[in-house]
């Protein structure tokens, strides 16, 4: 049984977070993901869970690490400020492997920016906010039902992977309230598992891996012991300064990932079959893109919209066949121009790559954005 | 079928629940809503709107283009949330607050919303309500039936008379 129901994207993102069996939320409030701190307060204990809101968001990174680390499934919610705190423990998260999911409701920046107002200009940040080489994947929704299964999409994928999820949200889809279908209970949602290891306490050595090159992750308290850092460490868990422990962890924190490509990237392709011209767009700007798309094809214009839905890791593949398929592409996304280098690269040169980037507080209608596209394209 | 409407005013009156519950009412008629905001930082005060859209079929962009109809329950939201209204548009203002009625060619129901909310219920704060009535009386874009419903899912325990209540007073102001 299901139950129609009206609700924010943030609010979908809340019910996904209990659905897929989160039991710790550690977070700091602030617009415009607040509902989900505010929802999760109030779902958690209700489920055997636990809220703290921390002091900070470094802290509250913090939190989410060591609730990760005895085996639950944990959640951060922010926004940009928040973000750039969180960057630190991120790369921690990434060097330690551990799984967790953290929401970005992008607003404008940098800074304080414009707290109430919609952007897409933490693109960048989500995949190289955090400095040195690490690989972690960020999906985005575009609708309210979207923003329910990608959440458990996000736990599926960082369990799997044992690697940080970045939910990257934006204003428009959190806090715009729409119609979905959720079922009665979430009993029979399938639960994501981490690996376990198969072999005795004394014998295991925490980051040894099999050819899936995830390790198995047992909670603490569990009889398994382990050292965990942000150091560069061997299968033992425990430092190494040997260059070739520095290129095998990044190796394999690589290709734990990129070999696997097919499983995490995800797009979707509306009105492509036989289209001509190109928008890609995503988030909120996608919620544009798709009527701007159906005014095209009203006036004769055989458009379509490459939507990705997986934003890191790039869909490198998708975008190659979308060039070899079309004759322009035009990125929109909501801030100066970030997504567009990235399409532009992998296109490379084969069709002409346009931008239209909208960065001053309000998402562009349909009409601004066919506009614009007619004008790329010459049309 | 696609309906568009605006519902503005000032932080606190209420405006973005009574868009909620227009969409919930919507949603119930088995139609489809998209509900969206937009708001300054200040938790009360400042200008305000609260914009659903009603559609049979599926809607993809969530924020309105060409709205059917504007509620304005302040000066400020009057000037600033009409510049897209046209000659088919219908604009709705609080008569208490909108002295200065925009021009754009369309029709104007000057309603005294939040005075009747004060002389017939004794607080200003059904204001919203009323507003849902009348608009809905209007325009007719949900059902009596599923408005009241969707009211009475929404407002606090212990207040369902008085909401019913204030609901009629808003269909009332529609002669």
């Amino acid at each position: 049984m299901s139950k129609i129901l009206l609700l924010q994207g943030n609010q979908a993102v809340v019910e996904g977070a209990i659905a897929a069996g989160v039991k710790f939320f550690g977070g700091y409030p602030i617009t415009p993901s607040t509902e989900i701190a505010e929802s999760l307060a109030e779902r958690l204990p209700l489920v055997g869970g636990k809220f703290i809101q921390m002091e900070d968001e470094i802290a509250s990174m913090g939190a989410i690490i060591g609730a990760s680390l005895t085996g639950k499934k944990v959640m951060t919610a922010t926004s940009g400020p928040g973000f750039s705190l969180k960057q630190e423990l991120i790369g921690y998260a990434c060097a330690a492997e551990i799984p967790l999911v953290i929401v970005n409701v992008q607003r404008v920046g940098p800074s304080t920016g414009q707290p109430t107002s919609p952007s897409q200009g933490d693109i960048m940040q989500a995949r190289w906010g955090t400095h040195g080489d690490h690989w972690l994947i960020a999906i985005t929704p575009a609708s309210v039902p979207e923003c329910f299964e990608l959440t458990l999409r996000a736990y599926a994928l960082s369990e799997k992977y044992r690697v940080p999820v970045i939910l990257l949200m934006d204003e428009v889809i959190g806090h715009m309230r729409e119609k979905i279908e959720l079922p009665d209970n979430y009993d029979e949602i399938p639960q994501a598992e981490r690996k376990q290891p198969d072999c005795a306490p004394a014998d295991f050595k925490a980051y040894a891996a099999d050819e899936s090159l995830v390790p198995p992750m047992p909670p603490f308290g569990n009889g398994y012991r382990w050292h965990v850092t942000g150091l560069v460490h061997d299968e033992t868990g425990f430092p190494k300064g040997a260059g070739s422990a520095t290129k095998a962890a990044a190796d394999r924190q690589y290709h734990k990932l990129y070999d696997h490509l097919d499983d995490i990237v995800q797009v979707e392709n509306y009105c492509m079959e036989d289209a001509e011209y190109a928008i890609v767009a995503f988030g909120g700007a996608a919620r544009t893109a798709y009527e701007a798309v159906d005014m095209a094809r009203k006036e004769g214009i055989k458009a379509g919209l490459l939507r990705p839905i997986t934003i890191w890791p790039f869909a490198e593949n998708e975008i190659q066949k979308l060039a070899g398929k079309v004759k322009g592409i035009l990125v929109h996304e909501l801030n100066r121009g970030q997504y567009v280098y990235e399409v532009e690269r992998a296109a490379a040169g084969k069709v002409p790559v346009y931008s239209y980037a909208k960065y001053d507080n309000e998402p562009a209608t349909p009409a601004q954005l066919l506009a614009e596209f007619k004008k790329a394209m010459a049309l | 079928m696609k309906y568009e409407l605006r519902l503005s005013g000032t932080g606190g009156q209420g405006l973005i629940l009574a868009g909620i519950i227009l969409a919930e009412a919507a949603l119930l008629d088995e139609k489809l809503a998209i509900q969206s905001q937009s708001y300054g930082p200040e938790a009360r005060g400042g200008a305000s709107k609260s914009e659903v859209i009603i559609a049979d079929e599926v809607i993809h962009f969530p924020k309105v283009t060409k709205p059917n109809l504007l509620l304005a329950m302040s000066q400020e939201a009057a000037a600033k949330y009409s510049h897209d209204l046209d000659q088919d548009s219908i604009l709705i203002t609080d008569s208490l607050f909108v002295k200065d009625v925009p021009a754009f060619g369309g029709k104007v129901y000057e309603l005294p919303i939040t005075h009747s909310a004060k002389e017939e219920l004794g607080k200003g704060l059904f204001a919203n309500i009323v507003a849902l009535g009348a608009l809905v009386k209007l325009t007719g874009i949900v059902t009596e039936a599923s408005l009241v419903k969707a009211v009475l899912n929404r407002v606090p325990k212990g207040t369902e008379e008085a909401n019913k209540k204030a609901l009629t007073v808003g269909m009332n102001l529609i002669k």
